[in-house]
């Protein structure tokens, strides 16, 4: 396997299991009507619950239990129609009710499973544990001043979706690809933004390395990360960590890390006697949550078309290969755009693989160098369409299609107009191509000759003075049929 | 003396006989010549006048028009402090009004002031507040008494007619005790029929609000207006409310009363078994039927009850930690200092030995040995009750094992002090209402109370049993 990583004296294999925190997208908290607005001014968004002033009480918001089945569903995960939110307490400052309310023993989705998909076409189920829901804490800000820290409670109840994976994760890589295949299903679904510079996605890390083939070793978890960068770098730092200790002898102490991003290491969070017991009760605040079937139904036709479903549809439909199907999919926004595209012609059908290099090799650069998202693409799914459209219907060349393309995004425009008003049109007019060749045949004379007498590398040579006169518009395939039939 | 029911205050408010100023004023006299009995944390003349000016002025047609009432202080109330009976919430002042003083206010009612009660409602002698004991009116002079607890200082304002009716929460026994103890009536509906909103919450589970009168007639009047559904309080019932006052009937032919073997202690005082004895025989006379019933599970209550109450406590008393609001150690210099030193200065002994207590049932290796043998244990005592109301319609126990002590005793034994709440916490463990009305007296002419308790949600039955009793008292 390839995954193995060498160590010192044999090869090893690293075990991943993460626990995933999507914050759910809903304008209101889990248990208060507060905003879960980002960004807003500290303090700004935060009821009396929120607050834990006394006396207050939690109530469930509805939407956040839709969000939670929704994405169970989309999980293809067991729905739970009896849940419990029980009590996590630990004391901190931007913990204000001194308890989290989480789902502990009861979660509301039970297993569940998605797949990951490699570049040699293969791929991997990875097995969901559960999914439950909690209350997100506040910040406590330890920049603002010196001597004194001070709290923002804005976060403070905002709903939690925490999705926990069995260790079926080997390597980084894998682990990277599992965290891109829940956030694109995430936002399919419309259940989390997906955001992970704004801390919607924050990962958890559980990580242990063995020989292949032999026990689980002991696990180190690495809290709160939230780049796919730095979860990449802290495996592969923590895995390397791990197998010099067990390779010189030593023996892995399980615990809790942080991840230091610009020193690039892993580091304990947490001495042992600082070890939480977090005295976990049912919520006697609250009832446990019974869902009925009515309820479920309700989602399940709310559930929109998955990237593994619309990957399936790519490759049976438009017979595009598992790899092309999953890079589309796996971001709605440039499956939407691809969809949208297709949806111009009935014609770009036949070709969507066209359609995908277009998209993934001139409009990924061209958005990547001028850092615009594909939604907010200047070059239109349909005038993209156009531009194939014209490709593939002769009216121009492949090359004369990217410099149109390059005009389309600096100027808005369609690529008709673009190809009109440059006069870009290919030329497929036998007269008017034979009228190029008689005129660089009869300059060229004596490579005529050469040719002739059996120098029949030339043809590129005359290929290229008539396109050089058309200006690159004349249709190659006329053009190389006169050429050879003249020449003969 | 006059003025001291609803019913008649509230017939001669409507008709003009006496206005909300005079009638106040009369209250208001009273509670500054019974300074002594400190029954109130809070009471300022000037926050009653407003109130009152505000009554006077509106035209809506209220129900408890300008009757006084005494607010316990575990009530966050929005115009006034709230304490809780405790220094960590010393001057706190909420911006809220807790939904059953709310709907009290609505019906135009006045607060006197917050009711001295036992810190974060933990205790039964109201002796562990912060702002010092409540003195229960009942003592003979020259003797100090206990009010009972935790809500002493509402038993104790009723009982001395320093107002006509007060609220009180009960999460053990602390309604049905102290009314016993001062010889007033005490309900705890059924847990649900109030909502909890805004309540400073002791036990969650267990907690519910309730009320003092000195009859069952003013009982129900109130009970009526603090019950009903509230949406912010998720464990809150949707049903409709009775007129309680309008049902009352006295008539019990025909019904059944069960008397639970389990009730009968070794070590009772024997005027206690007397006037339990005594309700029985009045209540065979009215027609009612007696019917020997056993709780099998009644002993494991005390223990489980002590359990779930202070596990839940330590959770719910986690947010006084001096970062937000309330009292604040200055001598940290560190976040984990400046907790330890709040909570440490901030609450008194029996909070803290809750707290320990509850941290410690909860904790991991102890967690189902503890806490969930205790809610199997609650669970048990509850189909018991089930299981009796299969055999009878209500049932009949003392309130407490006896009258009320002197300031001071078994202080120094926890343990002891637990064992006033033996008769009322399994009737919290498993939901049900129970009142206290006052029925005999001790051997020292001491009020003595008796419990009636009933089906889930079925307060006017023991309403109706308590007016009987009340009619007919020995």
């Amino acid at each position: 396997m390839s995954s193995l990583i060498q160590g010192k004296f044999s090869k090893w294999e690293t075990v991943i299991g993460l626990e995933i925190h999507a914050q759910i997208k809903s304008n209101s908290k889990l248990f208060s009507s507060s905003s879960t607005k980002f960004g807003s001014s500290p303090n700004s968004q935060v009821s009396l619950f929120d607050a834990a002033m006394p006396g207050m009480l939690p109530v469930i918001n509805e939407f956040c239990i839709k969000q939670a089945v929704k994405t169970g569903l989309g999980l293809k995960a067991k729905i739970n129609r009896y849940s419990v939110f029980d009590r996590k307490n630990y004391f901190y400052a931007d913990l204000p009710q001194g308890y989290q309310i989480s789902q502990y023993k009861h979660p509301i989705i039970g297993e569940g499973a998605v797949t990951i998909d490699f570049k040699d076409g293969s791929s991997k189920d990875i097995r969901i544990v559960r999914l439950h829901l909690e209350q997100d804490a506040g910040k406590s800000l330890h920049d603002q001043n010196p001597s004194k820290t001070y709290v923002d409670l804005n976060r403070s109840g905002v709903a939690l979706m925490e999705i926990v994976s069995e260790p079926d994760l080997n390597s980084s890589h894998e682990a990277s690809l599992y965290i891109t295949k829940i956030r694109s299903i995430l936002m399919y679904l419309d259940t989390c933004d997906g955001n992970m510079q704004e801390g919607s996605l924050r990962t958890d890390v559980n990580i242990s390395v063995r020989k292949p083939g032999e026990e689980l070793g002991t696990r180190c978890e690495i809290k709160n990360l939230n780049s796919i960068k730095f979860i990449k770098q802290a495996i592969e730092y923590e895995a390397m960590r791990q197998i010099k200790i067990i390779e010189e002898g030593g023996i892995i102490e399980q615990n809790t890390l942080l991840f230091n991003p610009q020193l690039g290491k892993t580091k304990p969070m947490r001495s042992k006697e600082e070890a939480h017991d977090y005295r976990y009760f049912p919520d006697p605040d609250l009832l446990p949550l019974k869902l009925e079937d009515d309820f479920i139904e309700i989602i399940k036709k709310d559930i929109p078309e998955l990237p593994d479903e619309r990957k399936k549809r790519y490759i049976n439909e438009y017979k595009l290969s598992n790899y092309d199907s999953s890079v589309l999919t796996i971001e709605k926004s440039i499956s939407d755009y691809f969809d949208k595209v297709l949806g111009c012609h009935q014609d770009l059908k036949k070709s969507a693989k066209l359609v995908v290099n277009w998209i993934t090799s001139e409009l990924f650069a061209i958005l990547k160098k001028n850092e615009v998202e594909i939604h907010n693409s200047p070059i239109t799914p349909y005038n993209l369409g156009q531009l194939v459209k014209l490709i593939i219907s002769n009216k121009i060349s492949g090359k004369i299609a990217k410099d149109v393309f390059e005009d389309m995004y600096k100027n808005s425009l369609s690529p008709e107009e673009i190809v009109n008003s440059r006069g870009l049109a290919q030329v497929t007019n036998v007269k008017e191509i034979e009228l190029i060749i008689d005129q660089i045949l009869k300059l060229n004379y004596d490579k005529v000759n050469d040719y002739k007498a059996g120098k029949t590398k030339l043809l590129g040579f005359f290929v290229g003075q008539a396109m050089q006169i058309s200006k690159g518009k004349a249709n190659p395939k006329i053009l190389n049929d006169i050429l050879i039939k003249k020449l003969s | 003396m006059e003025f001291n029911t609803i019913t008649e205050s509230l017939e001669k408010i409507n008709s003009n006989k006496i206005s909300i100023v005079e009638l106040n004023d009369i209250f208001i006299n009273r509670i500054k010549k019974n300074k002594n009995l400190n029954a109130f944390i809070y009471f300022d003349e000037e926050n009653i006048s407003q109130q009152i000016k505000k009554i006077q002025s509106s035209k809506k047609n209220f129900k408890l028009k300008g009757i006084p009432l005494a607010i316990k202080d575990l009530f966050c109330t929005k115009n006034m402090p709230t304490t809780a009976g405790s220094k960590i919430l010393q001057n706190f002042q909420p911006s809220y009004e807790s939904h059953v003083s709310q709907k009290l206010l609505d019906q135009g009612s006045i607060f006197l002031g917050k009711a001295n009660c036992d810190e974060f409602a933990m205790g039964s002698a109201t002796n562990t507040s912060y702002y010092g004991n409540t003195i229960n009116p009942i003592s003979p002079r020259g003797s100090q008494l206990v009010p009972g607890g935790s809500s002493g200082g509402s038993a104790a304002a009723v009982a001395a007619n320093l107002c006509l009716g007060a609220t009180g929460t009960d999460t053990g026994g602390s309604i049905r005790q102290p009314a016993s103890f001062c010889g007033v009536v005490g309900i705890k509906p059924t847990y649900g029929l109030c909502s909890r909103w805004g309540i400073i919450a002791f036990a969650s589970s267990l907690d519910q609000a309730g009320v003092f009168a000195n009859n069952i007639a003013d009982t129900a009047i109130l009970l009526r207006e603090i019950a009903g559904h509230d949406n912010k309080d998720s464990t809150s019932a949707n049903r409709e409310i009775p007129n309680y006052f309008e049902n009352l009937n006295q008539d019990m032919s025909g019904k059944v009363v069960g008397v639970p073997k389990e009730y009968i202690l070794p070590d009772i005082p024997e005027d206690i078994s007397k006037i339990w004895e005594q309700a029985i025989k009045s209540l065979e006379r009215g027609g009612v039927k007696v019917k020997n019933i056993s709780l099998p599970h009644t002993k494991y209550a005390l223990p489980a009850y002590y359990i779930i109450a202070p596990a839940e406590a330590s959770s719910n008393l986690a947010r006084y930690d001096g970062v937000r609001y309330g009292f604040r150690s200055e001598e940290g210099t560190s976040l984990d200092e400046m907790y330890e030193l709040t909570r440490s200065e901030g609450f008194g002994k029996e909070v803290k030995r809750r707290v320990l207590i509850g941290t410690y049932v909860l904790s991991a290796g102890y967690y189902e040995a503890y806490y969930m043998k205790a809610q199997k244990v609650r669970r048990l005592i509850s189909n018991d009750f089930n299981e009796a109301f299969n055999e009878c319609d209500f049932i009949l126990t003392p309130t407490a094992p006896s009258p009320a002590f002197p300031i001071g005793e078994k202080e120094d034994d926890p343990i002891k002090m637990y064992l006033n709440d033996i008769f009322t916490v399994p009737a919290s463990l498993a939901g049900i209402p129970g009142i206290s009305i006052p029925f005999g007296k001790s051997q020292n002419g001491l009020p003595l109370g008796i419990q009636l308790l009933s089906k889930h949600f079925d307060e006017q039955l023991v309403l109706n049993a308590g007016l009987y009793l009340e009619k007919n008292n020995v």
